[in-house]
């Protein structure tokens, strides 16, 4: 049994419109110490998915379905009086602007306090120590003087630093972390990324990184989903995904790259997304895919092994090692 | 030169956004300008068009000084130059048709009348790649893609010698990004504007320009060739730029040598004495601390730096420092 869990995850959104699918059974395990990307263009739902998990999703229009375990213990039924131990406590959250996320009304020390007195019911003392560490951990210069210090005065690399060090402060056993550094310049990137390197060879804990940038994917993760109109096309240990692609869909991603430019021009991806209040019983992918035959207008590939460890949905799969 | 900016300085009260800074873009040339947030990359952008007042400095765009133009003198200017936004959202009126705002600048320059107009509109739109119906559509019914696409063919209908384009990509998904960066690249070539791309996305000017200057605290530390930056980046904050953009390779980019750069940005209100990079240059020593290095090319190959350390026989080298 893996640490996490979530199998047959579908989840659809009421609107005026009627009903927006942004997921579409979603099937994935997350081990201890394990870093996973999911990755995927705007709207193909991997926020949705990875949200699903702390339930922070808005209540009244969200339709879910299926099953999410955390050590075994379903957590979309859960009362939500005990899902809010859950999280903060075993899954925590980064969000990707931090200046929104943190109360710029209160001190840095007291918003990281805060949840280690709620969480662990440790003393005023005891959890200022505590939270002197942690903003050792994550890296702040100086922690003694930036606990007095609003969110205001802080850069967005520090701010971004201080978010995790909140979401880290009760050891979390999950870390869902969604673009955490799209707002921050490369240079303060490369350090933040480190931060959750260092969590999870010190800590163990295990870190769902929501990106869409495949250079990120490339330096943190241990495996990667690749996801497109809400389903999992992809899906593999990163070196082996990125060696051998097999969905068209990730090949045309990681060639649409200015840094993969053949002769001066990049690969692009015609056609649009397929709108999520449709659900054709084909591949979603077919009408942009280079590999289209007719079985996949016909029907929609599963998400099968191809390959040892390696995952995808599509009739067609190129990238045979 | 259509382009020439000598010693330019935008003060913003106590921010020193841009603080001397001067460059050259020649004809039909493509520079890159690249920076981190607060480096004062953009603010040279609206300099150029003079949508901000220079504090010092002049503008020179095709061989005529605009430092000082008035709003009347500087209006038939205003055909020869055309921003590029990154929102193309915000930047287009909501309440316009897609005809409307693409062929707005030729009626406001009175250089067509209506039908000419819509002649060049659907000339426009055939050359950015929508279909002709989308004149009648309002901007929120198109696509990030497609609405690049029109502020693109809203810039370029006046068949201006200068672009600057402010991020014109960074909102965009990969796989838009690919084709708005390939029709950029063909309408440069077919129409033959030079263009400054302002960027932090060391990838795209890779791709596109011919010439990359990069800025940091509000100057320019570094310019050069594309080629000549990427392969052998002399000032140690290209070098940090460089390798902190990690490539979509995970062999490779796990093997790659890091330069993690200490601390943050310090503040453009009160910037470091001496060289701006020494609070974060791992190569920083006495004189970095005191005395401001001046942009040199030591070997004369177009290639200048502003770092104690570059000489005529040595390039400092950041990362052997760990």
């Amino acid at each position: 049994m893996s640490l996490l869990e979530i199998t047959d995850l579908s989840v659809g959104f009421a609107t005026e419109d009627g009903l927006v699918q942004a997921v579409r059974d979603i099937s994935l395990t997350l081990d201890e110490g394990e870093i996973l990307a999911l990755c995927g263009e705007s709207g193909c739902g991997k926020s949705v998915t990875a949200m699903s998990v702390p339930r922070l999703l808005p209540p009244d229009t969200t339709r879910l379905s299926g099953s999410v375990t955390l050590d075994g213990r379903e957590l979309t039924t859960l009362p939500e009086a005990e899902m809010r131990r859950v999280r903060g406590k075993s899954v925590s959250v980064v969000f990707q602007e931090p200046m929104t996320s943190l109360n710029p009304s209160f001190t840095v020390g007291y918003q990281i306090t805060e949840v280690l007195r709620r969480h662990e019911s440790l003393s005023r003392q005891a959890a200022g120590r505590r939270a002197v560490e942690l903003l050792e951990l994550v890296g702040i210069p100086a922690p003694q003087r930036r606990m007095k210090e609003y969110p205001h005065q802080l850069s967005g690399g520090m701010r971004q630093r201080v978010m995790i060090a909140i979401a880290v402060a009760c050891e979390p056993r999950v870390l869902i972390a969604d673009e955490p550094t799209t707002a921050l310049d490369v240079t303060i990137q490369a350090g933040v990324l480190d931060v959750f390197r260092d969590l999870r060879d010190r800590l163990g804990t295990a870190i769902i990184l929501i990106t869409h940038d495949l250079g990120v994917v490339a330096d943190i993760a241990d495996r990667a989903v690749v996801m497109y109109a809400g389903r999992a096309v992809e899906q593999a240990p990163v070196t082996e995904l990125f060696a051998h692609p097999r969905h068209p869909y990730t090949l045309g991603l990681m060639k649409a790259l200015p840094s993969a430019a053949v002769n001066g021009r990049l690969a692009e991806i015609p056609g649009m997304v397929p709108s999520p209040l449709s659900d054709p019983d084909e591949c979603a992918f077919h009408d942009r895919c280079p590999r289209v035959q007719a079985d996949c207008r016909l029907s929609r590939p599963p998400l099968v092994r191809q390959g040892e460890d390696h995952l995808a949905a599509c009739f067609h799969p190129g990238g045979q090692s | 030169m259509i382009l020439r900016i000598d010693n330019l300085v935008k003060h913003y009260g106590a921010v020193r956004a841009v603080d001397g800074l001067s460059l050259e873009i020649g004809e039909g040339e493509v520079l890159g300008l690249v920076g981190e947030s607060g480096s004062g990359k953009s603010t040279v952008g609206k300099c150029v068009l003079r949508l901000t007042e220079p504090t010092a400095g002049t503008i020179e765009l095709n061989g005529r000084d605009i430092t000082h133009l008035s709003r009347r003198a500087m209006r038939p200017l205003r055909r020869d130059v055309h921003m590029v936004f990154q929102d193309p959202y915000s930047s287009l009126n909501p309440r316009f048709t897609i005809e409307r705002i693409i062929g707005e600048p030729l009626l406001r320059h009175k250089v067509a009348d209506r039908r000419e107009t819509s002649r060049r509109v659907a000339e426009m739109l055939e050359k950015v790649g929508l279909r002709q119906e989308m004149r009648s559509r309002f901007p929120h019914e198109l696509s990030g893609g497609q609405r690049q696409r029109v502020g693109l063919a809203r810039a370029l209908i006046l068949e201006p010698k200068l672009v600057v384009a402010d991020e014109p990509v960074s909102a965009l998904d990969v796989s838009v990004q690919a084709s708005v960066l390939n029709l950029i690249t063909d309408l440069q070539r077919d129409m033959g504007f030079s263009c400054l791309f302002i960027t932090h996305d060391l990838s795209v000017v890779e791709f596109l320009a011919d010439r990359i200057a990069v800025m940091y605290l509000g100057k320019l530390v570094e310019s050069g060739p594309t080629k000549e930056i990427f392969a052998r980046p002399r000032h140690p904050y290209t070098q940090a730029l460089l390798s902190a953009a990690p490539v979509a390779d995970p062999v490779r980019q796990r093997q790659r040598r890091r330069i993690v750069l200490g601390g943050d940005v310090p503040s453009p209100v009160d910037p470091p004495a001496g060289c701006r990079f020494h609070t974060r240059c791992p190569l920083a020593y006495d004189e970095c601390r005191t005395v401001e290095p001046a942009l040199k090319d030591p070997r004369g190959n177009g290639h200048p730096a502003a770092c104690h350390l570059v000489t005529a026989d040595r390039v400092p080298d950041a990362a052997a420092t760990r």
